[in-house]
């Protein structure tokens, strides 16, 4: 499956790229700076996304004892601090030009920068319980709890004052945005989203190889590799 | 085409965004690559330690 994937991945990527980059035109206010968007909000959603996947997952490896569960729970850990520190950096990258400023302490980009401390907290526990059965169960407990600060980065646009602009494609009357940036912008999320699969797929293979290296089956796989 | 490089001067945030996030992406699959190039060996090698206990 991941040579399909990668297959896609690529399609999705310089599809996007280039209607991004090349068609799509500067934005009347933020002229060509605007084109960070392509990578910013696509890491930004999936750095949610990734977060309730690790959650839920994570969830259900607590409730049912799941193997898998846990597997793809803590898999996803890494990645989606991966995209949360890409949206951190890119978002400051564009802040920079069009605030005037790299950071400011307001409420999008601190609880996006909490959601990375909590990422890097699943990360550092799970590390530190030897026994992984055990310290899949702990993670999954502080994933849960962390659950409340994804509708707080959601929302703080609207409930607190902010630099960041407000929502511009998720909400409920149609999005602001013509359709020559809207479609790029699309494009790249969908490549992002496959991307996750893409490493959540490899993430996971090395975490069984090493969870289940006494199994004989195992050693069939070894035997084809 | 230098047109498209400079990116109406704002060149330096915009490539160094997409730089980082290339960057971030292309090592989250170069580490997973090397970590399972690593388990198979050491995997293999645990084979090998087995089947020359086996036959004494």
């Amino acid at each position: 499956m991941l040579p399909w994937l990668t297959a896609l991945f690529m399609v999705l990527l310089v599809y996007g790229l280039y209607g991004g980059l090349v068609l799509a035109p500067a934005d009347y206010q933020q002229g060509d700076s605007f084109r960070i968007i392509y990578i910013h909000v696509p890491s930004a959603w999936m750095s949610l996304f990734v977060y309730m996947v690790m959650a839920i997952s994570g969830a259900i490896g607590l409730v049912w004892h799941i193997k898998l569960a846990e597997i793809v729970s803590i898999s996803s850990a890494g990645i989606g601090a991966a995209f949360t520190f890409i949206a951190l950096v890119t978002g400051s990258l564009w802040g920079k030009p069009m605030w005037g400023t790299w950071w400011v302490w307001d409420a999008r980009l601190t609880s996006e920068l909490i959601l990375l401390f909590l990422y890097m907290g699943v990360i550092g526990l799970y590390g530190a319980i030897e026994d992984k059965r055990t310290a899949a169960r702990a993670v999954a407990i502080l994933a849960l709890v962390g659950v409340v600060n994804i509708p707080i980065i959601h929302y703080s646009v609207e409930w607190w004052n902010t630099l960041h602009q407000g929502a511009t494609v998720a909400k409920f009357d149609k999005p602001s945005m013509h359709p020559d940036m809207l479609i790029p912008l699309l494009v790249m999320a969908m490549a992002f989203k496959v991307f996750y699969a893409i490493a959540l797929l490899m993430r996971c293979r090395n975490e069984v190889l090493q969870r289940e290296q006494n199994n004989r089956w195992v050693d069939e796989i070894l035997e084809k590799l | 085409m230098s047109d498209f490089w400079h990116m109406g001067g704002y060149a330096f945030y915009v490539w160094t965004s997409y730089g980082i996030c290339f960057v971030v992406l292309l090592m989250e699959i170069i580490k997973s690559l090397l970590l399972q190039k690593k388990i198979v060996r050491e995997l293999a090698l645990k084979r090998q330690r087995q089947q020359q206990v086996k036959p004494s």
